[in-house]
């Protein structure tokens, strides 16, 4: 219900929404939870296992019950706690975990077969077969237990990341986090102030207490107002700082638009932000835990703390008549705001038996309420008193405070632990928060106001004294320090079901159960019993079940010790967490300067690292792809082929010393090679491993061009700077990559030549003797732009590779087209490149496959004995020198229409196809239009030896078995008198 | 001269430049850039000489120095020089020649798709997408930073910023730029 007045909401405004259906209002201003219990609404959601009626317990994140799902489609967000969903106008919620409807579910039977679901049911129940587990248990545990569903539509939403800096990032800002934020805004410092909530305060919203004379929210609001003034200080309220990370990097997640029907256009949801700090104060507060009693997970028990917050800053009280149960002053204080509220404050049963009194309200000292009834919310409580004397008292709602405990998650994200503090019979963060990490306020266990103003400024200006800023010391503001006394009290003694985790359905029981099995330690007790697991991680209820096993172990609930605490504080989206990264903006994309022109001719594309590369150009009435290819090869064997090869790594090389450091990374002799020669090199790992082969082209007497193959452009790059930087510091060598600058086309097939002199300027003799193979040179094309020319060929035909200027690339491309028409000129994609390498016996990526050698490659007297290189000598090693080493051959059908498949292993006729009998692998494998047959490249062992060998390839994954010819990998012009006519 | 007509990084015939509320995004394709290395044991002869084409100190580290004629720090004795397309497209030869002896030249306009950021609100755009703290570096700096993945200079003029990306990714920058200029 309403109560008539108070509350920082706009009664002036009227906000619809529904729940399950029904048609509600609320205000701006109020939570999803609010809302729903100014309504008269406390069932809110069914317990995870038991499928009990739940209600909230909470008024914030810490909430484990009040999960409900907002949304739909796309948007659909299930486990939403409705303690922190702020109300916007059409919000659609629904309850979560219930069949066929949140008041009568049907899985509640579940709570009649309790005592069958004790911790570990599963384990011991579901143990045979094990085949079932997967297949049957599971989802029908899962189906009967559990949570919200997520929709599998995709999210229409976009997330973003950033980075933010600060001197000081100041975590929550109530009490302690606004008057750190002020102390060191006024210092001059780079504030950042980050609060869960969307309106900062934190228990100052919750509360009666005055601030140098005004109300504390008043207090708070001028703070804030005076923060935003300021231009080193940035609020982000609805942000959560979900983990402490490295070097004083703090998570956080921004909700943007989550208080919003659907973002604003252009606007995400979310964002992801990560803060680089120099100093931090923790101000995230403290929690209020409950105590365990016969019964108390009714909807309408609630954390007393939690009935002020929804009184004070929502005007709301989930019922007309309430109760208070609490071990300590606290609850007291909640009672008398209460009373003040004008709700009537029925009793407040404290365990301390000498409480003191209250006016208002009867205070029965050293009671206990030992149960409690209502099938869908609470009616009643059961207060036994010291003298024996039991008795119902009709309440609505009941206010339970057990102490608070300081918030200490962030504080221990770097595997901190916290201490025990007997005076609040609670944990504080202990010595070892991350570096930069102080704590203030009361999740330092300073529980009273003035003592978090004074804290929260004092670890301020000692954070601003660390990093030498000088800051004035702050006139603190007055307020008061209201008492906190507790006798610990953590559960009633009961035969029946008392809740400690109401998330995770753990009772008290559960946790004797683990004791009794054996499971004592906290972790194994977590595991076991679930305790602290799930979307609250425990926030309310570990502390109660480390009593509970501290009490059953005789040991104190410091030496029982606290789980680990990790990141996220709260649940972070995996959207938010994938930012933009995702779908087509998953990765960068690459486009070659080709990419516009050969999207125009409907080229196939496909992904070779971050580049889209045109895989193939199909024509009207090809109907499969192998047409297309058959045709591209043909055209190039027997005209002239064009292809984007810009790809291919170029790194520039210059310096006194090129020859000699190029002459060190190949393997093979580069210190001799002529200017305006090319030379194809081989370079080798440390370990004698081949690393990447490419060409080096000699443009002057101290400037090199050397390819790599696309793939290893970077490594190769990084490679030589490694060699250049740290191996030869004293060799005169500049390197930097031009992959990028340069638009490089291959023109293949007999009749390039003929082709490229229609646009090489006259000035260029491109005749066989002029610019013989493996020539290089400066020219120019088209009227005078400057070009690269290399007469290097990687399919074996008359062919070269032209370089211009990127920006010309796409016109180069066209006026190739143009030029080429009558000679039938062809654009030839990956796929075409890739047959004629391997008709030509060409190595690429699937024989550098990071294990083969030069020998294996067949290219073993290329590595040089009369120099030293990179991995020459450890290519000379026992293991890589065999004489039945692998060796690259090439593999015919032995039916040409029988396809090799790649990666089949090679065995001899009639041998079982098992590891053992394995003679070496196909590496890459193709349809060869030359030869109208099936081929492939393979290594295999000693395959120089074994010439028209009939062998198979097998494999057994596809189920494929080809009997294969062994021939020699070069299947077209092995004599290369077509790449030098 | 030649006939080739040339393209843009973003693949059109002119510069793109959008406007997204208070940010234009332009892209800039008519600037040459060459990269000088220095030669070793030339380091100062190079710094004397660059400084010289420039008219203004070479740029230190992190820096970026002149005008028109302009150069920002790539690593140590290497440097990127930037000068007006029209007047300089083959800057590279005349370069090469004047240092001939002190620093290897390399062209490298192409290599490079460059966008100009003005407006309101850059430094909060910018935030989206580098790890770098632009409130505590010189009015004028040239960096090395990573944007959604893709390496790239990020350069501070009086004007605004300019990233440099590598050419090929162009489309995904500005699609990057594009949605954290929206996101504000």
């Amino acid at each position: 219900m309403r109560l008539p007045s108070g509350g920082q909401i706009d009664r002036s405004k009227t906000l619809r929404f529904t729940f399950d259906g029904a048609h509600y209002r609320g205000h701006p201003g109020d939570t999803l939870a609010s809302a729903l219990l100014a309504n008269g609404v406390r069932l809110m959601g069914r317990s995870f296992k038991y499928h009990r009626p739940r209600g909230p317990i909470a008024a914030g994140s810490e909430e484990p019950n009040a999960l409900v799902t907002l949304g739909r489609g796309g948007r659909q967000d299930p486990n939403t706690r409705a303690t922190v969903a702020e109300l916007f106008d059409g919000l659609e919620a629904r309850s979560q975990n219930a069949w066929p409807s949140l008041r009568f579910d049907a899985m509640a039977i579940n709570d009649g077969l309790s005592p069958f679901l004790t911790a570990g049911f599963y384990y011991k129940t579901f143990m045979w077969p094990a085949a079932f587990w997967e297949k049957l248990y599971e989802p029908v545990i899962r189906r009967a237990a559990g949570l919200g569903a997520i929709s599998t539509d995709p999210d229409p939403d976009s997330y973003d990341k950033g980075f933010l800096h600060c001197d000081l990032l100041v975590i929550g800002a109530g009490p302690s986090g606004l008057m750190a934020a002020l102390t060191a805004a006024r210092g001059g410092a780079r504030v950042i102030l980050a609060d869960e909530d969307f309106t900062p305060g934190g228990r100052l919203n919750a509360s009666a207490e005055h601030i140098d004379g005004q109300h504390a929210t008043e207090w708070a609001a001028e703070v804030l107002a005076e923060l935003s003034t300021l231009p080193n200080v940035r609020i982000l309220p609805r942000t959560t700082v979900f983990g402490a990370f490295d070097h004083g990097i703090y998570g956080a997640v921004e909700r943007v638009s989550d208080h919003l029907p659907q973002p604003e256009p252009g606007k995400p949801r979310q964002t992801l932000w990560r803060i680089y700090s120099k100093r931090a104060v923790l101000c995230a507060g403290a929690l209020e835990r409950p105590i365990a009693f016969a019964d108390n997970d009714r909807p309408g028990i609630m954390l007393a703390g939690a009935l002020a917050a929804y009184a004070h800053r929502w005007a709301v009280s989930p019922a007309s008549r309430v109760a208070i149960f609490t071990n300590n002053d606290s609850g007291h204080t909640t009672a008398r705001d209460l009373l003040a509220l004008g709700v009537d404050v029925r009793a407040v049963i404290d365990t301390r038996a000498d409480a003191p009194k209250l006016d208002g309200a009867e205070v029965i000292a050293g009671g206990q309420i030992t149960g409690t009834r209502g099938r869908l919310g609470l009616s009643a409580v059961q207060i036994t008193r010291t003298d024996g004397r039991r008795y119902w008292l009709e309440v609505g709602a009941l206010g339970v405070s057990g102490g608070w405990n300081p918030n200490v998650a962030l504080s221990c994200h770097q595997r901190g632990r916290p201490v025990w503090q007997d005076d609040i019979a609670g944990f504080v963060p202990g010595g070892n928060p991350p570096v930069g990490m102080t704590v203030a306020g009361a999740a330092a266990g300073q529980f009273g106001t003035h003592a978090a103003l004074s804290n929260g400024a004092a670890q301020a200006l000692a954070a601003l004294g660390d990093l030498g800023i000088p800051a004035p010391k702050p006139d603190l503001p007055k307020a008061e320090d209201a008492p906190y006394r507790i006798t610990p009290f953590w559960h009633v003694g009961s035969t029946k079901r008392a809740w400690l985790d109401f998330q995770n359905d753990v009772t008290v029981k559960d946790v004797k159960l683990a004791h009794q099995e054996g499971f004592r330690s906290v972790e194994h007790l977590k595991r076991y019993t679930t305790l602290g697991m799930a979307t609250d991680q425990g926030k309310t209820s570990n502390l109660g079940g480390l009593a509970v096993m501290a009490e059953l172990t005789g040991q104190s609930i410091e030496a029982t010790g606290t789980t680990i605490f990790r990141p996220p504080y709260t649940p972070v989206a995996m959207g938010a967490l994938a930012g933009r990264s995702t779908g087509a903006d998953f990765k960068p994309t690459r486009k070659t300067p080709s990419h516009v022109w050969a999207s125009e001719q409907g080229a196939t594309f496909v992904e070779v690292g971050q580049w889209l590369r045109a895989q193939y150009f199909p024509q009207s009435g090809e109907t499969h792809w192998r047409q297309t290819v058959d045709r591209e090869v043909n055209a190039t064997r027997t005209g002239v082929g064009i292809c984007d090869v810009t790809t291919l790594g170029k790194i520039d090389v210059q310096g006194a010393d090129a020859a000699a450091f190029l002459n060190r990374i190949y393997c093979n002799a580069f210190a001799k090679l002529a200017v305006g020669r090319v030379r194809y090199g081989l370079m080798l790992r440390e370990d004698g491993i081949a690393m990447d082969d490419g060409t080096a082209a000699r443009l002057a007497e101290d400037h090199f061009v050397v390819t790599t193959t696309t793939a290893n452009a970077v490594p190769v790059y990084r490679h030589m700077e490694f060699a250049r930087q740290c191996l030869w510091p004293d060799m005169d060598v500049q390197l930097i990559s031009t992959t990028e600058a340069w638009a490089q086309v291959a023109i293949a097939g007999p009749k390039s030549r003929e082709l490229l002199e229609r646009i090489v300027d006259p000035a260029h003799d491109l005749s066989n003797d002029a610019f013989p193979f493996m020539g290089c040179a400066d020219i120019t094309v088209c009227g005078g732009l400057r070009a690269r020319l290399f007469r290097i060929s990687f399919s074996g035909e008359l062919a070269y590779e032209l370089a211009v200027p990127t920006r010309y690339g796409d016109a180069l491309m066209r006026r190739l087209m143009d030029k080429g028409a009558d000679l039938g000129v062809t654009p030839y994609g990956t796929e075409a490149l890739g047959v004629m390498r391997i008709e030509k016996g060409h190595a690429a990526g699937n024989e550098l496959n990071g294990t083969t050698t030069a020998r294996n490659l067949g290219l073993g007297r290329m590595v040089s004995t009369k120099k030293d290189s990179i991995g020459a000598v450890l290519s000379r090693r026992e293991g890589l020198t065999q004489e039945d080493g692998l060796e690259l051959v090439g593999l015919r059908a032995v039916n040409p229409q029988s396809q090799i498949p790649a990666g089949a292993h090679i065995l001899e006729p009639g041998a079982e196809t098992i590891a053992a009998n394995d003679l070496g692998y196909a590496t890459s494998a193709c349809y060869s239009p030359t030869l109208g047959s099936y081929i492939a490249l393979a290594f295999v062992k000693a395959g120089s030896t074994r010439m028209g060998a009939r062998l198979r390839a097998a494999s057994p994954l596809t189920g494929v078995d080809v009997p294969v010819e062994i021939v020699s990998p070069h299947f077209v012009d092995p004599e290369g008198e077509r790449l030098r006519a | 001269m030649h006939d080739l007509a040339p393209m843009t990084p973003l693949g059109a015939t002119t510069p793109r430049r959008d406007t997204i509320g208070a940010i234009t995004i332009a892209e800039n394709p008519g600037v040459a850039l060459a990269s000088v290395a220095a030669r070793r044991g030339q380091s100062t002869a190079c710094t004397t000489a660059l400084a010289e084409w420039l008219g203004a100190p070479a740029p230190g580290v992190a820096e970026h120095t002149g005008n028109d004629m302009a150069a920002f720090w790539l690593g140590p004795d290497m440097w990127m020089l930037e000068a007006p397309f029209t007047t300089h497209e083959t800057m590279v030869h005349d370069l090469a020649q004047r240092l001939q002896g002190l620093a290897s030249v390399t062209e490298q306009t192409d290599a490079w798709a460059r966008f100009d950021l003005s407006g309101d609100g850059l430094d909060n755009m910018l935030a989206q997408l580098t790890n770098l703290d632009l409130a505590t570096l010189p009015k004028r700096f040239a960096r090395r930073t990573v944007m959604e993945h893709i390496g790239c200079y990020l350069l501070r003029r009086d004007t605004g910023y300019s990233v440099y990306g590598p050419r090929s990714s162009a489309a995904s920058l500005h699609h990057a730029l594009c949605l954290a200029a929206g996101a504000l």
